[in-house]
């Protein structure tokens, strides 16, 4: 990112010298490697600023095609990015959105999820791993499930592609959202993947440069796949960053990922379920389980709880984990606090969580 | 994000105190901790940052507050901002109510808080100040 600042700062697919040569080279390049990263093919990789924009891109440019009446089966667990997108598309356009449940033990219900997608079903949008419970989901499943009634099938996979080995087509997603941010990238950079034969019926969400291929006073014609998703000068430098994210991720080599996480979650949640007035949300085992884990203290706030933490120089989320209706209805808690380890952590560092813990209960003498 | 980290407000040592007792008390205890039946100024506001939420009650006799209650949940720092806002209301004129600025509520939690917790602790005046405005537009629209 500092070379494209300092030695060829300039902008992609416009100038013909040398400077926004290599900066459309590098650019390109940023889209090879995401594909290969995820089995797909180059003219699928559309890059937006987030797994946010790429939902939204999906929700604006699907439901325009849907009919009053048209149903969208999502999930409890969803993230709001991949929830009021369509709750409030589905209000303008008249159309119906049904929630999956999510059982007891914090997996999906797939009987539910049976009954629920129907041939009214158009779209089925589900998260690959909850950002609150941990839960992976069996994605491929429910893809069987919704192609058997016509329906598109989205995966929101902004907490499983940084995790563990994802292949779009052994998923067999129509549509895949992540971001840059939570896989050693930099931020304001987010992938949409889309089968090639969708994206080139799928008409633009963006107007503007680039994105374009003839322009008439009267009207346009769009540029090939998939800069004709790619409206306005991109982020040139953090998509650079993404593929540096994704080289770094692949010399670890994603298998070793998911090996030492799987390992580092199963500790965790062992010395953490030994803790007194402690509740673990989601799945018990580490098994098919993320490295999220979210809990609450009896009796003391998540907020409180965090800044305790931040003394001890462990950084926690406290919150709703934009995750309102499933944290407040689902699991009947008003927030929850959240842990995240990655490859990167130790189990010293699952130790000092736990130490940090029993910190919090003696200043609420708990 | 060491906003939190300020010493004052955690204490310069392990043994120091994490959270100043005082806050502990009211959160533990809040004052207050009712609804009203009979009020003239009621509100409710969340934080979503917390997810915290906050419903208070005011009671006046003329412009003389007589009853303050609230109820909600939340984090310590809400909870007891709003006990001890409700303790500071009471015998004040709506007026004076109405011009509590926030550099007092904050003096009142008497530790420094980061811009993410400032929420927290301005819940209760927000819920106030938005609470006697609806009112104030209410007889506005009466009087015309």
């Amino acid at each position: 990112m500092n070379e494209y600042y300092k030695k060829y700062n300039a902008n992609v697919h416009r100038g013909v010298h040398s400077l926004g040569q290599k900066a459309t080279e590098e650019y390109e390049k940023a889209h090879q490697k995401v594909a290969d990263f995820i089995n797909a093919k180059f003219e699928e990789i559309i890059f937006t600023k987030s797994t946010t924009e790429s939902l939204n891109l999906l929700a604006y440019s699907l439901t325009r095609k849907l009919n009053k009446g048209d149903e969208i089966v999502l999930t409890e667990m969803e993230h709001h990015s991949n929830l009021v997108p369509w709750q409030q598309l589905a209000k303008q356009r008249g159309l119906t959105v049904k929630f999956i449940h999510v059982n007891e033990e914090g997996k999906l219900d797939l009987g539910n999820a049976k009954k629920l997608i129907t041939s009214n079903t158009k779209i089925v949008s589900v998260t690959h791993m909850s950002n609150v419970l941990g839960t992976i989901n069996n994605v491929k499943d429910i893809g069987k499930i919704a192609h058997g009634k016509n329906a598109l099938f989205i995966v929101d996979a902004a907490q499983s592609v940084p995790h563990f080995k994802i292949d779009v087509k052994d998923l067999d997603c129509d549509f895949m959202a992540f971001s840059a941010h939570k896989m050693c990238g930099p931020t304001g950079i987010g992938v949409l993947y889309g089968k090639k034969q969708l994206l080139e019926k799928l008409d633009p969400f963006l107007y503007g440069g680039d994105m374009i291929s003839e322009v008439r006073f009267d009207d346009s014609s769009w540029n090939e796949l998939p800069w004709k998703f790619e409206a306005g000068t991109p982020n040139i430098a953090e998509a650079i960053g993404l593929g540096r994210a994704i080289d770094f991720l692949n010399k670890i080599g994603m298998e070793n990922i998911k090996e030492y996480e799987e390992y580092l979650t199963e500790y965790a949640l062992n010395r953490l379920s030994k803790i007194n007035n402690f509740v673990i949300y989601g799945p018990k085992k580490a098994e098919n389980r993320g490295s999220v884990i979210s809990f609450n203290i009896k009796g003391v706030h998540p907020h409180d709880v965090s800044t305790i933490l931040d003394r001890y120089d462990i950084a926690t989320r406290g919150g709703h984990m934009c995750a309102m209706p499933l944290v407040t209805k689902v699991l009947g808690a008003g927030s929850v606090c959240r842990s995240s380890f990655y490859f990167y952590n130790t189990t010293e560092d699952v130790d000092k969580l736990v130490n940090g813990i029993e910190k919090v209960k003696e200043v609420f003498r708990i | 994000m060491k906003e939190n980290l300020d010493p004052n407000w955690i204490g310069n040592s392990e043994e120091d105190e994490i959270y100043k007792e005082n806050i502990l008390d009211h959160f533990k205890n809040p004052r207050n901790f009712k609804p009203l039946k009979d009020y003239d100024i009621y509100h409710k506001e969340f934080n979503p940052v917390c997810g915290d939420q906050i419903e208070l009650f005011v009671k006046l006799n003329g412009t003389k507050v007589i009853d303050v209650g609230f109820i909600g949940k939340g984090c310590a720092i809400s909870m007891a901002s709003a006990s001890m806002l409700t303790e500071k209301l009471k015998d004040l004129s709506l007026n004076q109510i109405k011009n509590i600025k926030k550099e007092e509520v904050l003096e009142m939690i008497g530790i420094p808080l980061g811009i993410v917790r400032m929420k927290c602790g301005l819940l209760s005046l927000k819920t106030l100040i938005n609470g006697i405005k609806i009112v104030e537009e209410k007889n506005e629209q009466v009087s015309y």
